[in-house]
């Protein structure tokens, strides 16, 4: 699999137990290393749906996740690649700002709310609200996606080869979505746009930055984005304010 | 917030665990709600014999109770269970009702037990001796109050009808209107608590023949607010969550057993969860698992 991130050399493997060791000296840990670290691996084991699970985290390291996560993994995060190998809580990768964020299972509702930038690939199916208040990040879903998705949301690519629920991009902003297979409903302000060629190169983009360009045609996916009706004032609407 | 666990086996070689694996994700889910813990165990029943579980103020004894009324009690700290006839039901509950005012019947049918109390769900669980419980399904809940008073009798589970209780995350918002529906209906809500109104208005749906699973779709319509719920009656499993999906939940289905947690932390120690499938249950769908099916 291609990633968009520079591969980092890893130097060694630093191996950290959540059965044994407490969360909160992992993230520590992780919070110090500096930009130059040599510890560049991180294998955490047995996570057992602990929340926060490297939050927070700085430096150009890859920490992966042997197990599912609970709420929060890789929030905050700024230049790390997470690997989760299992499902994921609420919020994985909410607000990050750089980095790379692979989960290779589920991901729980908020997937990815308010980041700022970053990728975040979801193997499997993402539920309710995946990319609320996105506001820059890049997010493949592989699989479906739950109702409310998108929601308000501002900046960035949201690209789904499964399905959408219900209300897709309610209350849109300039966000752009993607989407191969059915949608259940538009939500407010939200409409299919035409697919021009720069959307199919925008999307071949984001495709080979989550390593599956050519597995999936780009002709099968729509666009979805803001009909620009509800954030502009319009005098129409003057009596409602 | 609030903690909800729930387990029901689909097959005998788990059943003597059911008390010991519920303990456990009960344990987990002291985080979600601090306030007071309960839970509803459907073990073994007799035929033609109706358990009723007691609550009295704390240092009630239950066994001169038990002597007193020609039946014998089992104490469980502020609880009691006893056996009776089902014929004979009315009189005892009858003859409780004049020797120990103080004392309520929480639950009732062939095979559930009822507990809940005030306190951190941990000690709530230890001091009922949860861990030794062995049975068919079971519930738990963790409450952190927000719609009504940390009291034992705002604790969940809510029984409202044999062998039936719920659980609930979440506060509904046209409870109020629902209480004087079933008022009216001769199912008068004995707490103040919005769940149990919930509760009690699934228990109507089904004393009108509704399955357990007809009764959740029509709490669909009737039930505004939100809500992850999770039911147990004598043979079934059932799981809704408001359309929205405000309240979190997460399900494991193994050949041996379906588990909810409000998190997947609460599931995460369950036999074989490595190889479970873990899902999310779906907005406004209804779930439930029947053992007669």
């Amino acid at each position: 699999m291609s990633l968009s991130i520079k591969p980092v050399a890893a130097t060694g493997e630093t191996v950290f137990d959540l059965a044994a060791q407490p969360l909160r000296e992992l993230n520590c840990a992780l919070h110090k290393l500096s930009a130059d670290t040599n510890e560049t691996f991180w294998r955490v084991l047995n996570p057992a749906g602990r929340h926060a699970v490297a939050a927070g985290l700085d430096a150009p390291v890859i920490v992966e996740i042997d197990g599912p996560v609970g709420y929060y993994c890789a929030g905050m995060n700024k230049q790390a690649s997470v690997i989760v190998n299992g499902n994921a809580g609420v919020g994985v990768g909410e607000n990050m700002m750089s980095g790379f964020i692979h989960v290779r299972g589920d991901a729980s509702q908020s997937a990815g709310a308010t980041a700022h930038g970053g990728l975040l690939v979801i193997d499997g199916n993402a539920s309710a609200r995946c990319g609320i208040s996105m506001k820059g990040i890049d997010i493949v879903v592989k699989g479906s996606i739950g109702h409310m998705s998108a929601f308000m949301a501002q900046a960035g690519t949201l690209t789904v080869l499964g399905d959408a629920g219900e209300a897709l991009g309610d209350s849109l902003y300039e966000a752009k979505l993607f989407v191969r297979g059915s949608v259940a409903s538009l939500g407010a302000d939200c409409i299919e746009k035409e697919m021009r060629e720069e959307h199919r190169a925008l999307l071949a983009a984001k495709l080979e930055a989550a390593g599956i360009l050519g597995e999936v045609d780009i002709s099968e996916f729509r666009r979805y984005g803001s009909a620009r009706t509800l954030y502009h004032f319009h005098v129409d609407n003057v009596s409602s304010y | 917030m609030c903690g909800i666990v729930g387990l029901f086996l689909k097959q005998p070689k788990l059943e003597p665990e059911l008390g010991a694996l519920l303990s456990e994700m009960l344990d987990i889910m002291c985080d979600r709600g601090p306030d007071s813990a309960g839970f509803a165990v459907y073990g073994a029943g007799t035929p033609g014999f109706v358990k009723l579980t007691l609550r009295g103020p704390a240092g009630t004894d239950f066994e001169a109770l038990g002597a007193e009324i020609g039946h014998r009690v089992t104490p469980r700290d502020t609880h009691g269970v006893l056996s009776v006839p089902a014929a004979e039901e009315p009189a005892v509950r009858a003859a409780l009702a004049r020797l120990a005012p103080g004392l309520r019947v929480v639950g009732a049918g062939s095979r559930m037990e009822l507990y809940k109390e005030v306190g951190l769900p941990a000690d709530v669980a230890k001091r009922f001796k949860l861990e030794a419980m062995s049975g068919t399904h079971a519930i738990g809940h963790t409450r952190m109050a927000t719609e009504s008073a940390v009291t034992t009798d705002g604790a969940h589970p809510f029984s409202t009808g044999p062998d039936q209780c719920l659980v609930h995350n979440g506060s509904l918002s046209n409870h109020a209107g629902v209480r004087r529906l079933l008022a009216r209906e001769g199912l008068p809500v004995a707490t103040e608590n919005d769940s149990e109104v919930a509760a009690a208005y699934l228990t109507y749906r089904m004393r009108g023949g509704d399955t357990l699973g007809e009764a959740l779709t029509h709490s669909l319509d009737d039930l505004d607010g939100f809500y992850t719920f999770v039911v147990g009656t004598e043979s079934g499993f059932g799981v809704l969550r408001d359309p929205i999906a405000c309240k979190p939940a997460v399900m494991a289905e193994t050949d041996d057993y379906v588990a909810f947690g409000s998190e997947y932390r609460a599931l995460a120690g369950l036999p074989g969860i490595g190889n479970a499938r873990v899902f999310e249950p779906e907005p406004a769908k209804v779930y439930f698992w029947d053992r007669a099916a």
